[in-house]
C-alpha cells in the first residue's frame, strides 16, 4: 500500500508540474504580442508595462520566466495590476463560498439522481420513465447561466414582489457565521441550478445500471431465496449500481470546484473563487485568471489522486494492477 | 496509469438499453446498413435531426432576413429612430433607456437591444456564428482526435506515451477553466502560428480553443479501439502483405474507429455550441459587437429587469438547438455502437 501512495504521489507531481507548465505556455508564451502589456490590463502606461516586465522576468530566458511565475504564485506575491489586491488573498476569500456551493450542490444532485433513477428503472419504457428521460435530456441541453439567471430573475426578484416576501433572495451570500439560515436561504437557487445538469445526466447513468444490474446471477439469487422486492432493489441492485456513479461524482464535485462553478458563481453574485475570475475578463485582468486556472487544475488533479488512494484502500485488486503495470 | 477517471469512464453504461432491434441476425447486411436500418425506425429522433437541419437553415437565410424583412442588418443600430406599430410611432429605445419589446411584424419582429439594434436580426447572425463554432470546432476536435487515437493506440511505445500524457494533462484542466484561460490570452494577444496569423476579435480564436479542449474526449476511446484491433487478423493479414504503416492505419483501421467518430459527432457540436455560449457569456468567447447567441444572452441577462425577451430568446434558441442535437446524437449512438460510452463536460 504505501508503495502504491508513492508510485501515486510520484505521478501526480510530474502531473502537477506538466498542468504548471501548460498554464504558463497558455498565458506568457502562446498568444501573440508582448507578455507585459497582456499582464497590464487595459490602457497600460509604459512605466507600468515596465515594471511588469522586471517583476515577471519578461526580458530574461524562458524557464527563468517561468520559475519567477511560480515563485509569484506560490509566495503569495502575485497582484493584479488592475485592482493592485493580492491574487492569492483574494482567492481565499472566495474559496468557503465556492465550497458551500459545491457541497450543497453535489449532495442535492446525488439524492434527486438516485430518487429518479430507481423510479425510471423500476417503470422503464412506461409514460413516466420517458417523461423523464425528456426531462433529463432538457436539463442537460440548458445552459447553467442562462437557468440560473432566470431563476434569480423569476424567483428570486419577481416572485418575491408578487408574494411581498423573499421566499428565494434574489442573489447574494450570507456568511454561514453570521446567520446559518440566510447561508442557507441564500444558496438555496443556486443549488438547485447547479444540480440540474447534473440530475439530468446520473438519473440516467444510474437507471441504465440499474437495469443491468437487474440481470445479475446474485440478484436472482437473492429473488430465489425469498428476499423482499424491497430488499433486493436497496441492497443489491442499488448498492452495486451506485459504485460507478459514486467515483464519477467525486470525479465531478472537484471539477465543480475547480472552476465548474464558475457560471453559477457569477449568476447569483456569490463571490467565489470562479467569479473572481470571471470578473477579472471584462477587465483583462491576467493575474487572477492565470491563478484561478492553475489553483483549479491543481486541485483537480489532487482530488483525483486522493480519490484513488481511497480506491486502493478499498479494493486491494487496484492496488496490485497498478503495481504490474507501472 | 489506472485512475479514477478511467474506471469511471470503463464503468460508465449506455445511458438507455438499446431499442429493440433484434439486427445482425439477418445474413448480408452490413454494420452501416444496419444502423441506418435502425435510425430508420427513430422517428422521434428523426424530427429533432429536422429541427436542426431548419435551424441550420434558417440561420444561414439571415441576410435575406435581414435585407427583406427587417429592412436592417446585425450591427446597425436604432437608438434615436422611430419605429411604426399599430400605426402608432414609438421610440425603439424608450428615453427610459428600454428598448421595445417584440412588435410581432417585420421591423423588430423580437423588439430591439439597448443599442437598438433589431433582435431578430441579431438572432439569426448569431446563431450563424453559434452553429459555425459548433461544427467548426466540432470537426476539428474529430480530425485531431483521430490522429491522435491512431497514432498512439497503432504506434504505442513512447508516440503513445507523449500523447496520452499530453492528453492526461489537458483534461486535469476543468473545461470551462482551460477556454476561459485560453480565451482571454488569445483574446488578448491573437495567435501567430508559424504562416497562421489570427487577431484577437477573430471567430477562430474560440472555434480553436474548443477544438483543443475536447480532443482528448475523443483521442482516449479510439485510442482504446485502436488498441485492441492493432492485434486482429486482418491487420496483421495485411502487414504480412508488406503494407506500410501509414496506410494500414488509413485503409484498415481508421475505417473501423469510423463509427465511434459518428457517434461523437452530434454530441461534439452540441456541448461545443454550449461552451461557446458560456465562455462569450464571461466575456472570452466570440467578442462584442459580433453576435452570438452566448453574447447576446450576456447582454440580455444584463437587462433582464427591464427587458428580459433579450435573455429569453436567445436562451431558447440555444436550448433547442442543443436539445435536438442531443435526441439525435443519442439515437445515433443507440443505432450505430449501442455499447459506446459517450461523456463530455461543457
Amino acid at each position: 500500500m504505501t508503495r502504491f501512495i508513492i508510485k501515486r504521489l510520484a505521478s501526480m507531481v510530474l502531473v502537477l508540474f506538466a498542468v504548471s507548465v501548460i498554464t504558463f505556455l497558455i498565458f506568457n508564451v502562446i498568444p501573440n504580442g508582448d507578455p507585459a502589456v497582456r499582464m497590464a490590463g487595459k490602457q497600460p502606461t509604459e512605466t507600468q508595462v515596465q515594471a511588469i516586465r522586471e517583476e515577471w522576468g519578461f526580458d530574461k530566458p524562458i524557464y527563468v520566466q517561468y520559475a519567477t511565475t511560480m515563485k509569484l504564485l506560490f509566495t503569495g506575491q502575485m497582484v493584479s495590476y488592475f485592482s493592485q489586491l493580492n491574487v492569492v488573498e483574494e482567492i481565499w476569500k472566495g474559496v468557503p463560498r465556492t465550497f458551500a456551493l459545491a457541497i450543497g450542490a453535489a449532495i442535492l444532485w446525488m439524492i434527486f439522481a438516485i430518487a429518479l433513477g430507481l423510479w425510471s428503472a423500476m417503470r422503464a419504457g412506461g409514460i413516466s420513465d420517458n417523461l423523464l428521460n425528456v426531462f433529463a435530456l432538457i436539463g442537460i441541453s440548458m445552459p447553467v447561466f442562462w437557468l440560473g439567471a432566470l431563476m434569480n430573475q423569476y424567483l428570486g426578484f419577481e416572485l418575491s414582489n408578487v408574494l411581498g416576501f423573499e421566499l428565494f433572495p434574489n442573489g447574494g451570500y450570507v456568511e454561514f457565521s453570521e446567520s446559518p439560515w440566510q447561508w442557507f436561504h441564500h444558496l438555496i437557487l443556486p443549488w438547485i441550478a447547479l444540480s440540474v445538469l447534473f440530475i439530468g445526466f446520473y438519473s440516467r447513468v444510474l437507471r441504465a445500471n440499474i437495469i443491468e444490474t437487474m440481470d445479475e446471477d446474485y440478484v436472482r439469487t437473492a429473488r430465489a431465496k425469498g428476499l423482499s422486492d424491497r430488499r433486493v432493489l436497496l441492497h443489491h441492485v442499488l448498492r452495486n449500481s451506485l459504485i460507478p456513479v459514486v467515483t464519477l461524482w467525486g470525479l465531478d464535485f472537484a471539477v465543480v470546484i475547480g472552476g465548474g462553478a464558475i457560471l453559477t458563481e457569477t449568476v447569483f453574485n456569490l463571490q467565489g473563487v470562479g467569479q473572481y475570475a470571471a470578473d477579472a475578463i471584462g477587465q483583462l485582468d491576467q493575474p487572477p485568471i492565470l491563478a484561478v486556472t492553475m489553483f483549479g487544475a491543481f486541485f483537480v488533479v489532487f482530488f483525483n489522486t486522493v480519490i484513488d488512494i481511497v480506491y486502493a484502500a478499498l479494493d486491494p485488486r487496484i492496488r496490485l494492477e497498478a503495481g504490474d503495470s507501472a | 496509469m489506472n485512475t479514477a477517471a478511467d474506471r469511471a469512464e470503463s464503468d460508465l453504461q449506455e445511458f438507455d438499453s438499446p431499442p429493440a432491434v433484434t439486427g445482425g441476425g439477418e445474413a448480408g447486411i452490413g454494420p452501416w446498413r444496419l444502423a441506418a436500418r435502425r435510425m430508420r425506425r427513430r422517428r422521434g429522433a428523426l424530427a429533432f435531426g429536422l429541427i436542426f437541419v431548419v435551424l441550420v437553415a434558417v440561420c444561414l437565410l439571415a441576410p435575406v432576413y435581414a435585407d427583406l424583412v427587417a429592412g436592417s442588418g446585425p450591427y446597425e443600430n436604432h437608438l434615436t429612430d422611430q419605429v411604426t406599430v399599430d400605426g402608432q410611432s414609438v421610440n425603439v429605445v424608450g428615453y427610459d433607456g428600454i428598448p421595445i419589446g417584440p412588435t410581432w411584424q417585420g421591423e423588430f419582429l423580437l423588439g430591439a437591444d439597448g443599442n437598438g439594434r433589431d433582435v431578430a436580426v441579431r438572432l439569426l447572425y448569431g446563431g450563424r456564428n453559434s452553429l459555425l463554432i459548433g461544427i467548426a470546432s466540432a470537426i476539428i476536435t474529430t480530425i485531431l482526435g483521430l490522429i491522435v487515437g491512431l497514432l498512439a493506440g497503432y504506434f504505442r511505445g513512447w508516440t503513445d506515451s507523449v500523447l496520452s500524457r499530453l492528453m492526461d494533462i489537458l483534461w486535469a484542466f476543468p473545461v470551462i477553466l482551460l477556454g476561459i484561460a485560453l480565451g482571454t490570452s488569445l483574446a488578448l494577444g491573437g495567435l501567430a502560428l508559424g504562416p497562421i496569423d489570427i487577431s484577437g476579435g477573430s471567430l477562430a480564436i474560440p472555434i480553436f480553443v474548443i477544438a483543443i479542449i475536447y480532443v482528448p474526449y475523443l483521442a482516449r476511446p479510439i485510442r482504446g479501439e485502436v488498441l485492441s484491433l492493432r492485434e486482429k487478423e486482418f491487420v496483421e493479414a495485411a502487414r504480412a502483405q508488406g503494407m506500410g504503416s501509414l496506410r494500414l492505419i488509413a485503409s484498415e483501421i481508421l475505417p473501423n474507429v469510423l463509427s465511434t467518430a459518428l457517434v461523437f459527432f452530434p454530441l461534439l457540436v452540441a456541448n461545443a455550441i454550449l461552451l461557446e455560449a458560456a465562455l462569450s457569456f464571461l466575456g472570452a468567447g466570440v467578442q462584442p459587437p459580433e453576435p452570438s447567441w452566448g453574447t447576446m444572452i450576456d447582454e440580455g441577462v444584463q437587462r433582464i429587469i427591464t427587458a428580459p425577451a433579450l435573455a429569453i430568446v436567445p436562451g431558447v434558441m440555444l436550448v433547442l438547438t442543443v436539445l435536438a442535437l442531443n435526441v439525435f446524437g443519442e439515437a445515433v449512438r443507440e443505432s450505430l455502437d449501442p455499447k459506446a460510452k459517450v461523456r463530455i463536460e461543457h
